[in-house]
C-alpha cells in the first residue's frame, strides 16, 4: 500500500533542495535564514516520526524563532526575464498550459481510477489519504513532461519552487501550525467552554432565536477557532441536538448540513484559516495580507443570513 | 473560563499584526498554561500535534510545477488567451469558474484547482488583462482588488460545492458525529441539503462579480 510515507519522503527531499539551493543565492541577504528554516521542515518530513513529540516541539520553537525574528529572506534565483517570458509564450502556445492540465487529470486518475483499485494484501493507495497521494503523483509526471516538453533546464522546477515558496514565506508552515494549535485547544476543552458560555447566556425559547444562535455561533466559533470542523461538535451538542432536533423536532440532515456551510461563511473571514485567506494574498503578492478576506466578507455575511433562512424554512418542514 | 485567554492572545495576536507563527505558539503556551499544563507538556503536545499534521504542508509538493511551467510563459500565455476572446470581461470570466469550481467540488474533485495550481498561474492572470482590455492599465490598488476577488472566487466556489460530495471529509464527520448521538443518517441527505446553500452562494457570489465589473469600468471612465 502506498500512503503518507512516500509523501512525507518527496515533501522532505524537495524542502532540503530548497535548502540547499537558498544557500549560494547571494540575492537574499537573510540566505542562512532560508537555509535553516526550510532545512527544518525538510527535517520535520524526512525525520518527524524519529524526533519524538518533544523534538518536534523543539523543531517548532527553532522554526518560530527564525520567522519570528525576521531572519527569513527572499530568494531571487535566476530565470527568465518578462520579455523572454513573453517570446517563450509567443513559442509554445497552447502547449503551455499542458502541465497544468496534466494536475487535474492524473488527481482525478488517482481518486477515481486507482482509489478503489486493490492489490493482494490491501487496497493500492491508503484511502484515507487518496486525494494527497494522487496530487503528489500529478505533481512529479506534471513536472516530468513539463521539464521535457518545455525544454527547462533540469534544476528549474526546484529553483522556481524555490522562489515560489520564499514569496509564501513564514505563511507557507502557518495553516500547519493552526492544525497544531487546535488540537491544544482541543486538550484544554476551549470549544466546551465557549459552548457553555453559549448556551448558558442566551434563551433559546423561540425557534428563531435557536436558528439564529446556531448559525451564528457557527459561523463566530469557526472565526475564532479557523476551522468549522471544530465547531460543529460543540454547536452541534449544545444547541442543534438538544434544542433544534431535540426540542423543535428539526431535521437533523438540514440542520446539520446547512450548520457546516454556515461554519464555511466564517471560514470566509478568518485569517485562522491561513491556507484559504492568507497564503493565496502571499502567493498573488498583495500588500495587503487580509486583501483576500476582504474580498470575502460581502459574500460570506449575507450568505449567512440567507442559511438561517434556509434552515428555519427547511428544517420544520 | 481561563481556557478562553488562549483565544484572546490569537484574536489580539492578529489584530496587531505580530508574526501569526509566534502568536500561534504564544497562544498554545498560554491555553496549556490555563489548563494547567507545564510548558513542557505543551511543547511536547504541540510538537506531537505539528507532527501528525504534516500532510497539510505537503501540498507544497505542486510549487516546483508551476513555477517550472511560468518560467516558460504561462502567465503571459493565459493574458494573450484572454486578449484573443475579444470583449470576454473579468466579471463574467469569473463567473464562469465559480461555476467550474463548485460543480467539480460538488463530484469531489476539489484538488484539480486551487490557489497556486489554478490562480496564481492561470485565473488571476486571465482576470487582470480581461480587466486591462476594458479599463486599460490597472493602478495597483486596482490590481490587487482583481487578483484577491480571483482568490476568494475560488475558495468561495471549493466551500460551497464540496460539501455536495457525500465522501468529503466534513459530511463524514457530521454523519460520524451525529451517530454517536444516536443519530443514524445517510450521508446523501447531507449532500442534498447543501444544495439550496450552493445555489445561493453562486447568486450572491455572482451578483457581485457583475457589480464589481461594473465598478471597474466606472472606475476607468472616470
Amino acid at each position: 500500500m502506498i500512503g503518507l510515507s512516500v509523501v512525507y519522503g518527496l515533501a522532505g527531499l524537495v524542502f532540503a533542495a530548497f535548502a540547499l539551493l537558498s544557500a549560494p543565492d547571494r540575492t537574499n541577504r537573510k540566505r542562512f535564514g532560508n537555509v535553516l528554516f526550510w532545512g527544518l521542515v525538510a527535517t520535520s518530513f524526512l525525520a518527524g516520526d524519529c524526533l519524538g513529540d518533544l523534538g518536534n516541539g523543539v523543531l517548532v520553537l527553532g522554526l518560530v524563532l527564525i520567522a519570528g525574528t525576521g531572519q527569513l529572506g527572499r530568494g531571487q534565483p535566476a530565470t527568465t526575464s518578462p520579455d523572454e517570458r513573453k517570446a517563450l509564450a509567443a513559442r509554445f502556445g497552447e502547449r503551455l498550459f499542458i502541465p497544468a492540465l496534466i494536475l487535474p487529470v492524473v488527481v482525478a486518475f488517482g481518486v477515481l481510477v486507482l482509489t478503489p483499485m486493490r492489490l493482494a494484501e490491501g487496497p493500492l493507495l491508503d484511502p484515507k489519504q487518496a486525494t494527497l497521494i494522487s496530487l503528489a503523483l500529478a505533481a512529479v509526471i506534471a513536472t516530468g513532461v513539463g521539464l521535457i516538453s518545455l525544454r527547462q533546464p533540469l534544476l528549474s522546477p526546484l529553483q522556481e519552487g524555490r522562489r515560489l515558496v520564499d514569496t509564501v514565506g513564514w505563511a507557507a508552515l502557518l495553516p500547519q501550525m493552526l492544525a497544531a494549535l487546535g488540537a491544544i485547544f482541543a486538550l484544554a476543552g476551549v470549544g466546551q467552554a465557549i459552548g457553555a458560555l453559549v448556551t448558558a447566556w442566551i434563551p433559546m425559547d423561540a425557534r428563531l432565536t435557536a436558528v439564529a444562535v446556531y448559525c451564528l455561533g457557527m459561523a463566530g466559533f469557526t472565526l475564532v477557532m479557523g476551522n468549522a470542523f471544530a465547531a460543529f461538535p460543540v454547536l452541534m451538542a449544545g444547541v442543534g441536538l438538544p434544542i433544534l432536533i431535540g426540542k423543535f423536532h428539526g431535521d437533523p440532515a438540514v440542520v446539520a448540513s446547512i450548520g457546516m456551510l454556515s461554519g464555511f461563511c466564517g471560514t470566509l473571514m478568518t485569517p485562522l484559516a491561513a491556507n484559504f485567506n492568507l497564503v493565496p494574498a502571499a502567493l498573488l503578492e498583495l500588500p495587503d495580507r487580509y486583501a483576500v478576506i476582504k474580498a470575502q466578507i460581502p459574500t460570506a455575511l449575507p450568505l449567512l443570513i440567507a442559511n438561517m433562512v434556509l434552515m428555519y424554512v427547511l428544517a420544520f418542514r | 473560563m481561563l481556557t478562553l485567554l488562549g483565544v484572546a492572545v490569537v484574536v489580539v495576536g492578529f489584530a496587531v499584526r505580530l508574526n501569526p507563527l509566534l502568536v500561534v505558539v504564544l497562544a498554545a503556551f498560554v491555553t496549556g498554561w490555563a489548563a494547567g499544563l507545564s510548558p513542557v507538556e505543551v511543547l511536547a503536545a504541540f510538537g506531537k500535534a505539528f507532527n501528525t499534521n504534516r500532510y497539510v504542508s505537503a501540498t507544497y509538493l505542486i510549487l516546483p510545477v508551476i513555477g517550472l511551467a511560468e518560467r516558460a510563459g504561462l502567465q503571459e500565455r493565459a493574458r494573450t488567451l484572454i486578449g484573443r476572446l475579444k470583449g470576454v470581461s473579468v466579471g463574467p470570466l469569473l463567473i464562469v469558474y465559480l461555476l467550474f469550481r463548485q460543480l467539480t467540488a460538488a463530484l469531489g474533485l476539489t484538488p484539480i484547482a486551487g490557489q497556486a495550481q489554478t490562480i496564481r498561474p492561470m485565473v488571476a492572470p486571465m482576470a487582470e488583462a480581461a480587466a486591462e482590455a476594458h479599463a486599460g492599465a490597472l493602478d495597483a490598488a486596482t490590481r490587487q482588488d482583481v487578483r484577491a476577488m480571483a482568490a476568494a472566487t475560488d475558495n468561495i466556489g471549493l466551500f460551497f460545492g464540496e460539501d455536495i460530495f457525500i465522501a468529503i471529509g466534513s459530511v463524514l464527520l457530521m454523519v460520524g458525529f451525529l451517530a454517536t448521538s444516536g443519530i443514524v443518517i445517510d450521508p446523501i441527505h447531507l449532500s442534498l441539503w447543501a444544495i439550496p446553500t450552493a445555489v445561493v452562494a453562486f447568486a450572491i457570489h455572482a451578483g457581485r462579480l457583475i457589480l464589481f465589473d461594473r465598478r471597474l469600468r466606472k472606475r476607468a471612465a472616470a
